[in-house]
């Protein structure tokens, strides 16, 4: 076994980091996901994550002993909408209503058609691109990031039934829209 | 349990919020219903498309990011730093030249190290997440359902070909939730579903190659936020993955190597 724990421990000590390198700076390729998939755009994620991590050195007080992760894109998710809200004013933001009840479309997916979708990675990539940013996020969240309802919660301070809305409208969008692509690629049912 | 009631639990039934009961309760529901069953294998097909792309859906940040970013909290930490009173002039003449070889021999050690020694390198791993992963997807958690130790361990037997140490923590707060059989390393290994609070702790247990001692818990890194640790004990591999945090994970290895 390789001793990777040691290595890391005297690479530590020899290059001087500090701690909130040691401790924020591995979480950056979950920050940048989530902040590209915010933004859309490489440039504009860069931006986000840069800011995001000179706010986080500010307030590293703020997170004692907490999930480091979550802390952290707590913040890229605070500094995404900040970005979103001086730079994209046609990305329409919070104008969800989370009446999902009334939202629904009808469940016209099944589930053999979306499994042949499964590698077509583009369609994925753009049905998942063209959800609301709210949405987009809850799933980044969840499916890539695998945190659960109540870290989702404190992530995007909403509450854990709004997440759960949001992930319930999110995906029927996402099935209804993958549906869709299959049909007009012609795929076989 | 109705379709109505069934309808707005989709989702925390497809993403394992629910508790035990309920969760059997819309299995033994959509047994019956063909409407429902359908809903569910939908929203599971999605799900396994969701995670399956995931790999090639996320964005790791560019290497060139990781850099600039260090320079610029360096910059920050210099201009908040308050100016260190009271150090002789002969320290503070050695400081300087310390600081600034240190920071060159950083750079040169994130330029040259870094890039070769990423966290959570071992493929094994890699391997250990992602069977942690795919067991989350629906019917694959666990091949015994039961938080009885009796029972599940000897459900292991015949099936193979050595008998996986089975305790219960859940006087600790990591429930049993039962085992299954899995493949790891290229051979048949037992895998030990645990709970604690929401969160899954997947523990996978084989014998170590030849008698080895025993190890203390290592980290084997953090890979899409799935924590892994690993150790041996009474000549077995165990190998730890979960989403929770890693102090609970530790203190999980910790309660698992001490109840036997």
């Amino acid at each position: 076994m390789f001793p990777t724990q040691a290595i890391r421990r005297f690479r530590e000590r020899q290059s001087g980091r500090s701690r909130f390198e040691q401790t924020v700076l591995p979480h950056l390729d979950a920050a940048y996901n989530l902040a590209r998939w915010m933004t859309r755009n490489d440039q504009d994620a860069e931006d986000v994550v840069q800011e995001a991590t000179l706010r986080a050195l500010r307030f590293a007080d703020s997170c004692h002993g907490a999930d480091v992760r979550a802390w952290f894109l707590a913040i890229v998710r605070n500094a995404g909408y900040t970005w979103l809200r001086q730079n994209r004013t046609h990305e329409p933001i919070g104008v969800l209503d989370d009446d999902w009840q009334a939202a629904q479309p009808a469940e016209q997916s099944d589930p053999e058609r979306l499994l042949l979708q499964r590698l077509d990675i583009q369609a994925i990539r753009e049905a998942l691109e063209e959800l609301p940013v709210e949405f987009r996020e809850v799933i980044v969240l969840r499916e890539m990031e695998g945190f659960s309802y109540r870290e989702i919660a404190d992530i995007a301070a909403i509450p854990v039934g709004t997440v759960m809305s949001r992930l319930a409208r999110a995906r029927k969008r996402l099935q209804a829209s993958l549906a869709a692509r299959a049909v007009e690629e012609g795929a076989p049912l | 349990m109705t379709c109505d009631d069934l309808e707005p639990l989709v989702d925390s039934y497809a993403d394992g919020e629910l508790d035990l009961a309920r969760t059997l309760e819309i299995e033994q529901h959509a047994t019956g219903c063909a409407a429902c069953s359908h809903t569910l294998a939908s929203r599971r097909a999605l799900r396994t498309a969701l995670r399956g792309a995931t790999p090639a859906l996320y964005y790791p940040a560019p290497d060139h990011l990781h850099r600039t970013l260090v320079r610029s909290l360096r910059r920050e930490r210099r201009a908040v730093a308050p100016p260190r009173a009271g150090i002789a002039f002969g320290m503070r003449r050695w400081t300087g030249p310390a600081a600034l070889a240190s920071v060159a021999f950083a750079a040169l050690l994130l330029v040259l190290v870094v890039p070769r020694l990423p966290l959570g390198e071992d493929p094994l791993a890699h391997e250990v997440v992602s069977s942690h992963v795919r067991s989350l997807m629906a019917g694959h958690l666990t091949d015994v359902l039961t938080s009885d130790k009796h029972t599940v361990k000897p459900w292991f037997n015949g099936r193979l070909d050595f008998s996986p140490t089975v305790v219960d923590l859940v006087k600790d707060g990591y429930p049993l939730v039962g085992g299954r059989l899995d493949d790891l390393a290229e051979r048949p290994v037992a895998a030990l579903v645990y709970r604690r609070g929401r969160h899954l702790i997947n523990l996978f247990l084989w014998p170590a190659s030849e008698q080895a001692a025993d190890t203390p818990p290592e980290s084997g890194g953090t890979y899409r936020g799935y924590h892994v640790l690993h150790w041996s004990q009474s000549g077995m591999t165990c190998w730890a993955v979960s989403d929770v945090n890693e102090a609970d994970l530790t203190d999980f290895a910790r309660l698992f190597r001490e109840s036997r």
